[in-house]
């Protein structure tokens, strides 16, 4: 007969799971909101949404670094909290968008926010465990959530982006699926720190070799969709085009931070055993990421098509920071990300404010170069700050985006990867020019056509958080060491 | 006042952020008080100046980023108090000429941002610093050259814009591994370039970041063959941005090399003195036979610029106190000469709207005062004697004598050359047969442009005459930098070459 299992409260360590929890119970709650009244205005959805997230972000600051819970599934290290940090952080800029003043269909839904809930519940499952089938489910209710979220921007563009990246999402899945069964056979667990004790045992037989050959090729595979990585990133700008501005810009940002966290756990794991082929890889794949981005960014004609493509080179930027594997690469990669947040959102959120219900600048495209020419003579604050935006993720001292950049540069140096360094440099001179062609046209043409608005659908919360992007693209320069200082001990108290 | 030089380097930011508010019609009175407000500040930086102490004064130094080493560290020496001088200057001069009108409140503006930058290049001690305001400079001249040039604005300025941002994000590469070797020495991380100068670099280390280095500041002196966008930005920047771009830019990238290159890595410098002489000298001579086949007295100015940027880097690579010190102070007098000899085109420009020398003639008998303040600029530029563009020519050609006496006569034809192109822009322009029938209607100058001109001619013939109170400390600061290069050299022929350079000074001196 089989012994009953005792399981005792204390040594599930429920706290680890208190964040998500919080989202979750949001989510509902929201929900029930709306069974009670139905009539209820977008802004209480927001400002509940903002209020979820605060308690979330508190839940999670008084995490303990390194601990486990939930029959050891959960896993609390320095990583996973400022992972989720930046994640509520990023989330709370962003859902003020929504509060836009002309009046956009999904917003109207309270299951946009309950979804968006899930979704950062779902982000959070990812990054706080090292089991793998814990991180699939985290990917999918994640990424359910967000293909719904696209979609729920009622246009024919935003089904198609829905629907392409569903497909796509679902075929990384199915990757990710394989790759972690790959894993499991090989060495009966599917946590990653029991995979790594067996691996590095068994390191020096042929027949293992290939297997884990294989593994990671899939699980690379499986990434390089979620982050968009060359040759998987052609989804990317369809899907940025097709979702609503603000949305992008998260996309851009959040779910990568997200799958960063895993990749350094699986990738990194890979490095550390001395599985040399998998960093080349990576390197292959983030030069080729940032260089090939960069050169389609440089032919766009639509503003969001080139952020969507610049988005794509900055993720092949970080990700060569992952393929160094020192605890300096892996810290520039989240500092590069809590940098890039501002100044992208804030990007976006300039190209949200501009959009109008019809295309009247082009028939192809929402945000087509010509909308912005001249914008220095209608609205002067909107052309300097998106002005300054464009010089941040050029990579123009002294806004967010150069400290990033230096920061990855040096730990490449650092490492013993000039040539890399080299690498960034050139990149970041080609891509200078297509930020530029927007400042071009911004202040040194004429408008098109000046009897057309282009603030379109400013509002006073959207100009908050615009400021407030702003205010961070520009004083970065007093931020970085506190940030530095912080990112560099959590992610070296948890061993990467 | 030890933070002088932090008023200095936030006071026209200051104020080109408070002068949003001033209103349209009142902004250039406003640039102008600003200018020269911060022009005073300047000099009286220089009268605070300690001239017997060679290193850095009135330095600041507070952490920014600690973890990273960055911080905000000023300090000026020799070298720099006098560029720093003559940046102030001529921002307020080329104000006080400017004929622009239109948007004439953004330009101020970007005009006062644009000293802020420039000013705090010549004064930052940390690299990063420097970076960040060497970078920072490109945005107010895009915004110059591309809201207010000729028709062909836009090209050139973003040709401006990616030429200069791409070197100097290689020179940033080299920056970085500086600091990664001045980590790994020392285990702590730091970018002042005063705790670099205590780096002893492995020759090989030292040719790659020379290298670096040089893509960087090559580009924006520019040397041959980087020179290409500089006949751009120059024909279509408007007058204002020629006369700052030539004056105080492209001494950025000579000034580099004094802070950088030189003392840094002083056995790839001697190292590099051949194939650098090798290009300048291609910079005097083809420049200057292109300048004279220009039918655009712009062009031939600008392209008399690029030639005189040869001289200034031949002196540099001489590595004795002649050489460096005229280089410097031929960084000084070019800025004054080219700055005032774009204002004076610009002028004849806003009257006849053509710079084409072909529509010119005659002009000394309906303009003499224009005549001969062209004519007093035209000289220095060529480098007569008793003109402030002779004593930094000679010095230079002297100083280099000891390196090379081929590639000294060489450059020596700079001076033929100049006399030439010159002088024919001057008999094109000034004398013949006044037959066109536009320019028999010119006005001469009136007062504002004669009055921003002239102590510009003042310091051309003071300089030229008595070139002491400023030769003085910046030969101070250049002796100190030599010894210290020398006492750092690790190969025998670096240490020969400035050594022997050295000895023959003091000959001379005893002499």
């Amino acid at each position: 007969m089989l012994e009953p299992i005792h399981v005792s409260l204390e040594s599930l360590n429920l706290i680890t799971l208190a964040p998500m929890l919080i989202a979750i119970a949001g989510g509902l709650i929201i929900l029930i909101l709306d069974l009670i009244n139905g009539k209820l205005h977008k802004s209480l959805y927001v400002m509940m949404t903002i209020l979820i997230l605060f308690i979330d972000f508190g839940a999670v600051l008084g995490l303990n670094v390194n601990e486990r819970g939930f029959f050891d599934v959960m896993l609390i290290d320095g990583i996973s909290i400022i992972s989720q940090l930046m994640i509520i952080g990023g989330s709370m800029i962003f859902i003020p968008l929504a509060l836009t003043s002309k009046r956009f269909h999904e917003y109207s839904y309270p299951e946009f926010f309950a979804l968006f809930l899930f979704m950062i519940a779902g982000f959070q499952f990812m990054v706080a465990t090292d089991n793998l089938i814990l991180i699939f489910v985290g990917i999918e209710t994640a990424s359910l959530a967000l293909y719904t979220l696209i979609a729920l921007h009622n246009r024919s563009n935003s089904y198609e982006a829905a629907v392409k990246y569903f497909t796509m999402g679902a075929l990384a899945a199915a990757f990710f699926a394989m790759g972690s069964a790959v894993v499991y056979a090989l060495t009966g667990s599917i946590e990653l720190y029991k995979v790594a004790e067996v691996m590095a045992t068994r390191l020096n037989e042929t027949g293992l070799m290939i297997a884990i050959f294989g593994s990671s090729v899939l699980l690379l595979v499986a990434f390089s969709f979620k982050l968009s990585l060359f040759p998987f990133h052609t989804w990317a700008p369809d899907v940025y085009e097709g979702a609503s501005a603000p949305l992008a810009g998260y996309m851009s940002v959040i779910p990568k931070i997200a799958a960063f966290v895993v990749s350094i756990r699986l990738f990194g794991m890979y490095i550390d055993l001395g599985v040399e082929w998998v960093r080349i890889v990576i390197l292959v794949m983030a030069v080729l990421t940032m260089t090939l981005a960069n050169i389609m960014a440089l032919v766009q004609n639509d503003v969001k098509r080139m952020l969507a493509y610049s988005s794509i080179s900055h993720a092949g930027f970080i990700m060569a920071a992952l393929a160094l594997d020192t605890t300096e690469g892996n810290t520039a990669i989240f500092l590069y990300y809590a940098l890039f947040m501002f100044t992208n959102l804030g990007a976006f959120a300039m190209l949200w404010i501009s959009r109008h219900k019809k295309r009247r600048f082009d028939k192809r495209y929402d945000h087509p170069y010509e909308k912005f020419a001249g914008l220095v003579q209608i609205m002067p604050m909107g052309a300097v700050v998106m002005g300054i935006f464009m010089l941040s993720l050029a990579g123009v001292p002294p806004f967010s985006v150069f400290w990033g950049k230096i920061y990855v540069m040096q730990a490449a140096v650092n490492a013993g990867y000039i040539w890399l360094a080299i690498v960034m440099a050139l990149n970041s001179a080609i891509a200078a020019y297509y930020y530029l062609k927007l400042v071009v046209y911004m202040f040194l043409k004429d408008p098109v056509k000046d009897v057309d608005i282009v603030y379109y659908n400013i509002s006073k919360p959207l100009m908050v958080i615009i400021g407030f992007a702003t205010v961070a693209t520009v004083a970065a320069i007093f931020y970085v060491q506190p940030l530095v200082s912080y990112l560099y001990y959590m992610i070296s108290a948890s061993g990467y | 006042m030890d933070n002088i030089l932090s008023i200095l380097v936030f006071f026209p930011a200051v104020a080109g952020l408070l002068g949003f508010v001033v209103d349209k019609e009142s902004a250039r009175a406003y640039g102008i008080t600003v200018a020269a407000i911060e022009f005073l500040l300047s000099l009286w930086l220089w009268f605070s100046f300690d001239m017997g102490n060679a290193g850095m004064q009135f330095v600041e130094l507070i952490p920014l980023i600690p973890d990273m080493g960055i911080s905000y560290y000023l300090g000026v020496d020799g070298i720099s108090l006098f560029i720093l001088i003559m940046t102030t200057l001529m921002t307020l001069i080329g104000m006080a000429s400017m004929g622009e009108t239109k948007n004439i409140k953004n330009m101020i503006v970007t005009l006062l941002f644009l000293e802020m930058t420039m000013v705090g290049v010549f004064v930052a001690l940390d690299a990063i610093i420097f970076y960040l305001f060497w970078e920072l400079s490109l945005v107010p001249m895009l915004y110059i050259i591309g809201a207010w040039g000729g028709p062909l604005r836009i090209y050139a300025s973003i040709k401006f814009f990616l030429y200069t941002f791409t070197g100097s994000l290689i020179m940033l590469v080299g920056m970085l591994f500086v600091a990664y070797i001045y980590h790994n020495l020392t285990g702590v991380w730091s970018f002042a370039i005063t705790d670099w100068y205590a780096l002893v670099l492995p020759v090989d280390y030292q040719l790659w970041l020379f290298a670096a280095f040089f893509v960087g500041f090559a580009i924006k002196v520019p040397m041959f063959p980087f020179h290409t966008w500089i006949p751009y930005a120059h024909g279509q920047a408007p007058t204002i941005g020629s006369v700052i771009l030539a004056a105080v830019l492209l001494k950025m990238g000579t000034y580099g090399f004094v802070r950088f290159s030189l003392p840094m890595f002083p056995d790839a410098s001697v190292m590099a003195i051949t194939p650098i002489a090798v290009l300048a000298i291609i910079m005097v001579i083809y420049t200057a036979m292109i300048a004279y086949a220009q039918k655009d007295m712009k062009q031939v100015i600008a392209y008399s610029s690029v030639s005189h940027m040869g001289i200034i880097m031949l002196g540099l690579f001489a590595m004795n106190a002649e050489g460096l010190s005229g280089s410097v102070f031929q960084m000084l007098s070019h800025g004054i000469v080219s700055g005032a000899l774009f204002m004076l085109v610009g002028m004849i420009y806003e009257r006849r709207h053509t710079k084409l020398l072909s529509e010119f003639g005659g002009l000394a008998a309906v303009m003499p005062k224009f005549a001969v303040i062209f004519g007093v600029m035209l000289m220095a530029s060529v480098g007569l004697p008793l003109t402030i563009g002779f004593v930094g020519e000679f010095l230079v050609l002297l100083g280099f004598y000891h390196v090379s006496p081929v590639i000294t006569v060489l450059a020596g034809t700079s001076i033929i050359l100049g006399a030439i192109y010159m002088l024919r822009v001057m008999k094109l322009v000034f004398f013949g047969p006044l037959d066109n029938e536009e320019n028999k209607k010119l006005k001469d100058l009136n007062a504002r442009e004669t009055w921003s001109l002239i102590p510009l001619v003042a310091i051309v013939i003071w300089l030229g005459v008595y070139p002491k109170p400023v030769l003085q400390p910046i030969d101070n600061s250049v002796k100190s930098l030599l010894v210290f290069m020398e006492g750092k050299a690790r190969t025998d022929e670096a240490k020969d070459m400035i050594k022997t350079a050295k000895t023959s000074t003091s000959i001379q001196e005893a002499k």
